[in-house]
């Protein structure tokens, strides 16, 4: 476990004892590219094994669930049509949303970047003399890292999900969209679960073992008291109904339902591109969210609220609409496509890059193929890690095949690396081999000659093979290189092939 | 069967030129045989996606220019591979409209619709899946991302392999699974390319079969480097090669792609 657990909050004016677990720092600056992240990840043989068996799992039960329903190409169109509807008109559709919400009771607050976000939260929780939140599951609040944000200002937040509370008592950090403890095995949870939960509340019960069901009785006992005793939840929302001035939130375990229904007060994040133009849109995206993420028919949980009701639910209900960078992408005319995604994670589940090296090495909440597209948009591309995140990908297409709404990631991946090219030009070895390469496809003849060369060493290399050549490690290292032969097509055509044709022609003509 | 007038342009692709040239030698002897006119434009070089997959558009547009020139006047542009068709079909557009003119996206529209992988040529325009092609060895299928999904190319090499006489086909396990090739990926991201590449080697290995066969040789020189790293003892061939073998040839194609130069 990680040493720091007890480590006090720092860069605050008031130094006080941590209230929950930290988690491990993330700095951007220095943080390093995703290769080198990678390589660290592909030698946990635990990470391995975990990932793989909970990848494939979840993609066979996908396509099963999928294939179910005949009209499924139909649905992501209309998915992607609706969202890219919400997009177009989304300055529109925005202040329609706050219209219905302030008429439903609810106090609407906007916010330009995490700071923002944050401090919002932060006023709104003290205004209510609360030192604690209990939390629903969500992305957005992941992403402006509300929960640090929030124990620096002396307010505990506790995670409610499962897979969040493990992730939370291990001193860890997500490394899935929809599973974020995808990395941990049971016994790992077991053991998380003995060392942390009695520091943060109810302990575990006595010979607690990795049985899944006596793990989940333990998260279920601990978090009791929290449920009871909270005044303020915090949660995201998958969808924002501009029309209505509905959230809703989907969920497995009901702990969200516990968030949104016990407190006094609610807080939900919502990033500007959850919104969604009419109530009735919510019947697409209830058949692709489900089926996507979980393979489920249909989630255990569905939770929409619009405003205050009257002596049910919380009486005060405050959302703060986010867009940290989302405009930006916005502006984009390939990248905007990222902002239609609903969180599912199938992308990252079918990935064969994700499978293997899990959702840390992106170093950002977002992993996986959104990761790759969404996080050097939102964040830009000055840090190396962010600049590497668009070639964190063979451009296998797995992704884009899946995806519910039908983000083209390939084609929005080669468009960042684009960028990432056209915005940092200096010099590299890359750059210089780029441009002469280039330069010698522009012509047959050019590239006959380089290919003299390549015949050259074909006849000059001993054996078949290539093995260790020094400049070539990144392949050779593991591959042996198939030596070129000593005669290219387009010499053999031009020996054989060419004069023959010639003389056919001729002899046509005689 | 039904065989064009005009003539049939072959686009070998920069790598089987140079790499691989027992595979455009296949693609012209079994066009030919047939009964198709087929040429060799000398002025071809490459589809461009190394630079356009690496982010270099500007270094990608000598190739689409020279793409449309040389193969501007053919009536059918056939190459032996997933990836680079499917590049031509699937990112000429795009930077022709990005980088290029009004012209030059007429001409790279006009060639789009003409330019098949040889699998679709074969199947869709000469309508043909039993080639006449003999080879009498056990093989598994890898159908090669872009293949699949760019230029999508279906269950057509299946067809055709299936109709091969002495063939036997093993279905390969999770076959529509990157091998880790992925073009420059494979350089900026050695480890994680090997390791997708061991998982792929694994599921062949499983298979027993003699030879790894595919729509493309980029994605053979990835997989077929690790086999034969490893000493695995199976053999890559591209599906073009086994299609032009014929109980006439002595020796099958595809032993020629494990020795060096693989003259015939």
């Amino acid at each position: 476990m990680s040493p720091d657990r007890t480590k006090t909050v720092q860069d605050t004016a008031v130094t006080h004892e941590r209230r929950t677990p930290a988690p491990p720092p993330v700095t951007l600056i220095g943080m390093p590219k995703f290769p080198k992240n990678a390589k660290k990840e592909l030698a946990n043989a635990q990470l391995r094994s975990n990932l793989r068996h909970a990848t494939t799992t979840i993609r066979n039960k996908r396509v099963k669930v999928v294939n179910e329903l005949p009209h499924w190409e139909d649905l992501r169109l209309a998915g992607e049509a609706i969202k890219n509807r919400t997009l177009r008109h989304l300055d529109d559709y925005l202040l329609q949303l706050e219209a219905s919400l302030t008429a439903n009771g609810a106090i609407v607050h906007w916010a330009n970047d995490a700071a923002e976000a944050n401090q919002i939260v932060i006023d709104i929780t003290r205004s209510k003399g609360a030192d604690e939140v209990v939390k629903v599951k969500s992305m957005a609040t992941q992403e402006i890292d509300l929960n640090e944000a929030l124990e620096e200002a002396g307010i505990a937040a506790w995670e409610t999900d499962l897979a969040e509370l493990i992730v939370q008592l291990g001193h860890d950090r997500p490394s899935h969209i929809l599973v974020p403890a995808i990395h941990r095995n049971r016994s790992e949870v077991r053991e998380i679960f003995l060392e942390e939960m009695a520091r943060y509340g109810t302990p575990p019960p006595d010979g607690l073992t990795d049985d899944p069901a006596m793990l989940a009785g333990a998260a279920r006992v601990h978090l009791r008291d929290k449920f009871m005793r909270a005044k303020v939840a915090v949660s995201g929302a998958n969808f924002a109904i501009a029309d209505s001035g509905t959230l809703v939130v989907v969920e497995s375990e009901g702990n969200g339902r516990m968030c949104l229904t016990l407190p006094e007060t609610l807080i939900s994040i919502v990033g500007i591109e959850k919104t969604l133009p009419t109530f009735a849109d919510l019947e697409v995206f209830l058949q692709l969210l489900p089926r996507s993420s979980t393979a489920e028919r249909m989630n255990p949980y569905t939770s929409m609220w619009s405003g205050v009701q009257a002596g049910d639910g919380p009486q005060e209900v405050h959302v703060v609409l986010v867009d940290n960078g989302r405009t930006k992408v916005l502006a984009d005319e390939v990248g905007r496509q990222a902002l239609r995604c609903i969180r599912c994670s199938a992308c990252l589940n079918i990935c064969p890059v994700y499978e293997r090296v899990g959702g840390h090495a992106y170093g950002s909440v977002y992993p996986g193929p959104i990761g790759a597209i969404l996080t050097p948009q939102l964040r830009g591309t000055a840090s190396e890690v962010d600049q590497s995140l668009p070639y964190a990908s063979s451009l296998c297409g797995a992704c884009f095949e899946v995806c519910p709404v039908r983000i083209n990631i390939p084609e929005v991946l080669v468009h960042l690396r684009n960028k990432v090219v056209e915005e940092h030009h200096g010099p590299s070895a890359w750059s210089i081999g780029m441009k002469a390469g280039g330069w010698v496809m522009g012509k047959g003849s050019r590239f006959g000659t380089l290919e003299k060369g390549a015949e050259l060493f074909g006849a000059v290399w001993p054996g078949a093979t290539v093995g260790h050549i020094p400049g070539t490690g990144a392949w050779t290292g593991a591959r042996d290189l198939k030596k070129p032969p000593t005669e290219t097509f387009r010499d053999w055509w031009v020996k054989n092939e060419k004069a023959k044709r010639k003389g056919d022609a001729e002899q046509k003509d005689a | 069967m039904s065989v064009p007038t005009g003539t049939v342009a072959l686009f070998a692709t920069c790598i089987n030129d140079m790499m691989f040239p027992d595979t455009p030698k296949a693609v012209l002897r079994l066009l030919e045989r047939l009964g198709c006119t087929v040429d060799f434009p000398l002025q071809q070089t490459c589809c461009g996606q190394m630079f356009t997959n690496t982010g270099y558009f500007k270094q990608a547009m000598p190739s689409v220019r020279n793409f449309v020139d040389t193969f501007g006047p053919y009536e059918w542009v056939v190459g032996p591979s997933g990836s680079c068709i499917g590049s031509v079909r699937d990112q000429h557009p795009m930077l022709a409209k990005r980088l290029g003119d009004p012209g030059l996206q007429r001409e790279v529209d006009a060639i789009v619709a003409k330019t098949l992988d040889l699998s679709e040529f074969l199947v869709d325009v000469l309508e043909v899946t039993d080639v006449g092609a003999y080879f009498p060895h056990t093989v598994t299928y890898h159908s090669t991302c872009h293949s699949l999904r760019v230029t999508k190319v279906g269950d057509r090499p299946y067809k055709l392999l299936r109709a091969v006489k002495g063939l036997t086909l093993i279905e390969l396990n999770d076959s529509d699974q990157c091998c880790g090739f992925g073009g420059t990926f494979s350089v900026k991201n050695p480890d994680t390319s090997v390791a997708m590449g061991t998982d792929k080697m694994r599921n062949v290995l499983d298979t027993g079969a003699e030879y790894l066969v595919a729509g493309d040789n980029s994605c053979l020189l990835h997989v077929g480097g690790l086999l034969s790293r490893n000493e695995a003892g199976v053999k890559t061939i591209h599906l073009a090669e086994i299609l032009a073998s014929t109980e006439a040839d002595l020796v099958p194609a595809g032993s020629a792609t494990t020795q060096a130069g693989g003259v015939r």
